[in-house]
């Protein structure tokens, strides 16, 4: 089941983020590596460090992009411009499959800059899903969205998250970037049971799955990418490899980063649920 | 209620001024309450975080303006300009880019400071260009075979030219030194000292290119003539012209200048700046 259409029938096994605190460990030490997710945006720019940095590991590793403002959720028309420029980066990295998420952000040309929860709407579903396959004909890659953390619910709302996931991504014909963390910070967020949720997806259509820390505030769970990954979070993503089979997976961590080795042996802690994503990561390192 | 609609009403409180107490309760109405949160307090999570991410930004993009305004007026000054101008584009990267108009239309915010805080500006927000600017080919033997005044030779994007009148680029390096600085508490003060002289700085006019060398950036102090120069052939004029309007304002002997200009074209050419 992992490799399929919306990951463009690869068998990625563990990646982690490219970060800026690793480029030097990374370039002088060549660790072994599935595969790296860069975020779109820190690349859709004409030249420079970054630029320069992403075509050297582009020469050593595969890397997938994830971003985080294509917001296909807003009510407004996809941003011609930035369309122009991840095309012009989905060329230069030849991602098999590209990942954005199931939100909204901008509204009449104003960005938050935030993720931002979507009114559980078959209104919202639908022009969520056209703007997805219209971002798709023009880029022509596979696209997969993640599902969110979120801290608030609409009034508006018809249906559950899982059901408007499976809505959007149906509509779209697109593929699921699963974050299980995600997953847990809501159902805490919002009392829900999280494996009716991952029982309740499609899982033919889950490109990738996304694992990370979070931080706990008295009342409610952020979503904050500077910890290990929580055993509650390990169990969810062990049911989820039961249920969808060994998937691309990659740990997010965004800030407080450690050591390059630390962020690593958090994602290889993955292998302890789907070993055969182990194999996937090594054959690739040892091939190249 | 439509997504528009809603998208319209989240967006507008969220983006409404950080003041004690947060929003009013009717502005998250169209949130549903938990357990746990109110409605309000359940868009107070996404209003702090919008503001604390636009903020964070603004302090990282702009150490000079807040070294030239101090902390507290910054604050303000940062606050105010986000409030009238949310980002506009994709990427944070550009979240500064209206800065100085705003402040010019803004003046109160700078106080006594404002043709530095505005140099100031001008300058960082050259560092930002210059930091991702393309890298055109560079110019190389086979693009002089046909020397001549007509000849066109452009600057790099990377190059961005500055006349300010006052000496921010050493201010500027003295807050990063600041920023960076792990030596002895000793090095520390002497760095925190001339940051805080920023106030009695008197204006000097300069000329500075903030160039990329090597995936770092510079800024490079230049001669009247050099930046005559250098503009001229950056607004797309011929080399004759460039060097025509060179002549124009300076104020050095021909021998003295053409000797001068020569060994310019070395070193630009050395650092990359002109392509075809």
């Amino acid at each position: 089941m992992p490799a399929n259409r919306f990951n463009g029938f690869t068998d990625y096994g563990i990646g982690i983020g490219l970060r800026l605190a690793h480029y030097d460990h990374i370039l002088k030490n060549r660790p072994v590596v599935g595969w790296f997710e860069i975020i779109s945006e820190n690349y859709m720019i004409d030249g420079g460090r970054p630029l320069a940095i992403l075509d050297r590991i582009l020469e050593q590793y595969r890397v997938v992009q994830h971003g985080v403002s294509a917001y296909f959720g807003s009510a407004e028309k996809l941003n011609r411009e930035h369309l122009k420029r991840l095309k012009a980066l989905v060329k230069r990295t030849k991602t098999p499959w590209l990942t954005d998420h199931l939100c909204w952000g901008s509204v009449d040309g104003t960005y938050s800059h935030d993720l931002l929860p979507m009114p559980y709407t078959f209104e919202a579903a639908k022009l969520t899903a056209r703007k997805i396959r219209q971002a798709r004909d023009y880029l022509e890659v596979p696209i997969a969205v993640e599902n969110v953390s979120s801290y608030a619910e609409f009034h508006v709302s018809e249906m559950t998250e899982w059901e408007f996931l499976s809505e959007v991504v149906e509509r779209a014909d697109c593929g699921i970037l699963l974050d299980v963390n995600n997953i847990y910070v809501s159902s805490r967020n919002h009392d829900f049971d999280p494996y009716t949720y991952l029982n309740s997806i499609p899982a033919d259509r889950v490109a990738q799955i996304h694992i990370a820390g979070h931080s706990k505030f008295q009342k409610y769970i952020l979503d904050t990418h500077d910890h290990p990954v929580i055993d509650p979070v390990w169990k969810l993503y062990e049911h989820a490899i039961r249920r969808i089979g060994p998937t691309a997976t990659l740990l997010e961590w965004d800030d407080r980063i450690p050591s390059f080795e630390e962020v690593h042996a958090e994602a290889r802690k993955a292998e302890k649920y789907a070993p055969a994503l182990s194999a996937l990561s090594t054959a690739f390192n040892e091939a190249g | 209620m439509k997504l528009v609609e809603l998208q319209k009403k989240f967006a507008q409180a969220l983006m409404a001024p950080l003041v004690p107490g947060g929003v009013p309760a009717p502005a998250a109405g169209f949130i549903k309450p938990n357990a746990h949160l109110t409605a309000r307090e359940r868009l107070e999570i996404y209003r702090r975080s919008y503001w604390y991410r636009l903020i964070d930004s603004m302090h990282e993009d702009f150490p000079g303006l807040r070294a030239v305004t101090g902390p507290r007026a910054f604050d303000q000054l940062i606050r105010a300009y986000l409030a009238d101008c949310p980002s506009r584009s994709f990427t944070l990267r550009d979240l500064g880019s209206r800065l100085e108009s705003w402040l010019r239309a803004h003046p109160e915010y700078a106080g006594r400071r404002l043709a530095l805080a505005l140099d100031m500006i001008r300058l960082e927000w050259a560092h930002i260009e210059a930091w991702d600017a393309k890298e055109e080919r560079v110019l190389g033997p086979e693009d002089l075979l046909e020397p001549g005044p007509r000849l066109k030779i452009r600057l790099q994007p990377f190059v961005r030219l500055l006349a300010l009148d006052y000496p921010v680029d050493k201010l500027r390096l003295s807050v990063n030194a600041g920023e960076h600085e792990t030596a002895s508490n000793l090095v520390l003060k002497k760095v925190r000292r001339r940051i805080g002289s920023a106030a009695r700085m008197k204006p000097r006019r300069i000329y500075v290119a903030v160039h990329r060398l090597d995936f770092s950036i510079y800024y490079r102090r230049l001669s009247v003539e050099e930046f005559t120069l250098l503009s001229a052939l950056r607004d797309g004029r011929t080399a004759g012209a460039a060097l025509a309007s060179c002549c124009r304002a300076s104020r050095l002997p021909i021998d003295k200048l053409r000797a001068r200009v020569e060994q310019c074209f070395a070193t630009w050419a050395e650092l990359g700046w002109f392509s075809k």
